[in-house]
């Protein structure tokens, strides 16, 4: 049978779609059900074969409601997550500038140094985190989450920052001091607008990574300023069914990022493929 | 510029100091989030009417994260918790070291009414240090209609060989029922609580007068071969993984025949609301190998107030509510009598009302009040604790050896080479922390 290069075409088109749906769906199948699971009674949420029909009710999210004051786990994750980003962003933004435009011998190592960071496991520091949090009167305090949301993303942060800045000509920069531009108008009125995607977008994925950190907004609060995901993890119980509440709660968490995240996607996506198809 | 600096540095100081500051009367109970405890806080607001300027606030976490983070805050002094809810495995030892204060209350609060079992698990060197909540012991809950089916019964304290026959007549695999649900999730509190309780009761125990493991022994190895036999045969597929709530959730939909697990189980399964088979469900004693110590564990939720709290007093008035027999009767009537907090108090199983409303409460007495932690093995054995060894080493050796009985449970593994490695772990573990 011959096959013409035209519906060749058309078939590696179609398949290319066709995977695309089907990773697509994969991928949102997690969220999906979480969702479906917050509108089922606990017995229809452990139900075996799983129930896709059935009568939905709004108990688990008037339950959450009830135990749990959503909105001050909301605006802590908000003041954390903005918080923790703009404090990254005030820190990497002149580092970056720095190491994007004045490259020194260790640069790169420094570079390097600061992303290996990221792959020390979160618990191997929780002990003298703890303590010198404690020492410092700052235990479950929002003003300590900051802190340590800024850090933990402060690499990838710097990164993206490094690649954006990178970017831009030199040449640029050059006739500007040439017109007398001091470092902080060079960083403010050149390097900045030309880069603002990158630094939104950078900003932008800061703010998701902190909404959904859980290790430490767990270990490090208490009553007061436990972000969303301790409120999620207050859902989970040893003893007795919880799928249906723990969802429910999972879902109001998830929503505003998720809200967030789709009507910046095309920033996001922007900052995590830069430089990537070079 | 300038100017923005010193606003944004003033800001910060002020944030910090704010955020520092205890709030004086504001208590900060640490607990889990099972059902009891969530009545509890719902009834809060009577504590905080009573005992006007003190404020409870809540953090609940799931077990393993409480455990962690109280276990963190107390050995730091971090003062996060003014009340931790805590086990019977973490009171003795924590008391012991200083950790806990001393818990005493006045006449009204009848001491004398917990259960002795409770009150002795909690204390050490004789005094309480921790209230209890609410106590378990574990028991066997069977589907009684899949049984008269069988033409088979349920003695009242039926022996391991009986389990099995039972098991074996309640299977049928072609409708998805399967005989006997056993925890096998890998743990200390999971698979190796109710493995722990088997091998008490074929004769097994965890250490030698000498501190010396002896999960090489005999009993231990027809205990575990036992247990992977009749759940490779009668138990449902991927029991390696199953704990407490996978197994409620299998019975709750009518899959399994018999379930061997915490008393507090009779609670939920009995509860139509929860389960398909509610009004089939009947209770009997663990089942008994070579002797009957040992073969139920004890285990209590239990209050306690940390060394570290700057409250201690407001601290100690909210564990005297909570675990008062005023507190008992109060969720009796707001939120109906079969959902108290049980198997801490003796007056509660003689309060009609609940005897009328938990068909479980005469097995669930009875498991509680045979079960002794100083004396839970054929052997003598230097540790308290009928599931765990009271020692701080037992949290890692309890794990390491739950996560050999499961590779072997999932057939990874054979019995023997799992017990061979626990036994090396173990006497690594115990070395190393010099006891001998």
């Amino acid at each position: 049978m011959n096959i013409s290069y035209r519906n060749m075409k058309k078939i590696k088109h179609q398949s290319r779609i066709l995977a695309c749906w089907t990773l697509a769906i994969i991928f949102f199948f997690p969220i999906f059900w979480m969702v479906l699971t917050s509108f089922k009674t606990e017995l229809q949420a452990i139900s075996i074969p799983p129930l896709f029909i059935f009568e939905p009710t709004f108990e688990n999210f008037s339950i959450v409601q009830e135990r749990s004051d959503y909105f001050k786990y909301a605006t802590n994750s908000l003041i954390t997550s903005f918080g923790a980003t703009i404090f990254a962003l005030i820190i990497a933004v002149p580092s970056a500038y720095s190491m994007a435009f004045f490259p020194g011998k260790y640069t790169k190592d420094i570079l390097l140094w600061m992303l290996s960071t990221k792959m020390l496991p979160a618990v191997g520091v929780l002990m003298p985190i703890y303590l010198l949090a404690d020492a410092a009167g700052l235990l479950d305090t929002k003003t300590v989450l900051i802190i340590i949301f800024a850090m933990m993303n402060l690499p990838i942060i710097m990164w993206l920052l490094f690649s954006y800045f990178k970017e831009i000509p030199s040449e640029i920069l050059e006739a500007s001091r040439m017109d007398g531009c001091s470092t902080f108008d060079e960083l403010r009125h050149i390097v900045l607008p030309l880069s603002w995607g990158g630094v939104a977008s950078a900003g932008l994925l800061s703010i998701v990574l902190c909404w959904n950190e859980a290790f430490w907004a767990i270990n490090l609060t208490a009553g007061d300023a436990g972000t969303l995901t301790a409120l999620i993890a207050s859902y989970s119980s040893p003893e007795g069914l919880f799928w249906a509440k723990l969802s429910a709660a999972s879902t109001l968490a998830c929503a505003p990022i998720i809200v967030f995240g789709w009507f910046c996607q095309k920033q996001l996506v922007q900052g995590l493929t830069f430089g990537a198809v070079k | 510029m300038k100017k923005n600096i010193k606003i944004l540095a003033g800001s910060a100081i002020l944030a910090v100091a704010s955020s520092a500051a205890v709030q004086a009367g504001e208590l900060t109970v640490a607990t889990v989030n099972n059902g009891h405890m969530i009545t509890m806080q719902s009834l809060t607001g009577h504590f905080e009417k009573d005992n006007p300027g003190i404020k409870v606030n809540w953090v609940t976490l799931d077990e393993g994260t409480l455990r962690q983070r109280v276990t963190t805050d107390i050995a730091t002094k971090g003062g996060q918790f003014d009340v931790m809810t805590i086990g019977m495995y973490e009171a003795p030892m924590w008391g012991a070291k200083g950790w806990l204060h001393s818990l005493e209350f006045g006449s009204s609060y009848d001491v004398d009414d917990l259960l002795p079992a409770m009150r002795n698990g909690l204390s050490a060197n004789g005094n309480l240090y921790a209230a209890p909540f609410y106590g378990e012991s574990s028991m066997i809950m069977y589907r009684k209609d899949l049984l008269d089916a069988a033409g088979m019964s349920m003695p009242d304290n039926p022996t391991w060989g009986h389990v099995q026959d039972a098991a074996a007549a309640m299977t049928d695999k072609a409708n998805g029922v399967y005989g006997i649900c056993l925890r096998g999730k890998p743990g200390w509190g999971d698979n190796m609580a109710f493995l722990t309780t088997m091998a008490n009761s074929f004769g097994a125990r965890w250490f030698d007068e000498e501190w010396k493991p002896q999960l090489d022994s005999p009993a231990w190895n027809h205990a575990v071969n036992f247990y992977v036999d009749l759940l490779t045969h009668y138990g449902p597929p991927g029991s390696s993984g199953n704990s407490f709530n996978e197994i409620l959730a299998l019975i709750n939909e009518g899959k399994c025949g018999m379930w061997i697990d915490a008393t507090i189980a009779a609670s939920f399964v009995s509860d139509p609301s929860q389960s398909k088979v509610a009004d089939v469900i009947a209770y009997a004693q663990s089942p008994v190998a070579v002797t009957h110590r040992g073969a139920n564990w004890l285990w209590a939720w239990a209050l306690a107030v940390p060394a570290g709290t700057q409250q201690s007093d407001d601290a100690l008035k909210f564990v005297e509510w909570a675990t008062s027999k005023e507190y008992i009767n109060l969720v009796g009537e707001e939120k109906g009598w079969g959902s108290v907090p049980t198997g801490t108090r003796s007056s509660t199983y003689q309060n009609m009302k609940f005897l009328a409303a938990a068909n479980f409460a005469e097995a669930e007495m009875k498991a509680i009040l045979s079960a002794d932690p100083s004396n839970s093995t054929q052997e003598p054995t230097p540790y308290q604790g009928v599931q765990f060894a009271s020692i701080p080493e037992f949290q890692a050796i309890g794990t390491a050896v739950g996560q050999q009985m499961s590779a072997a449970l999932a057939g990874t593994i054979s019995v023997e080479d799992a017990l061979a490695a626990s036994q090396k772990a173990a006497e690594r573990e115990m070395i190393k922390a010099g006891y001998y």
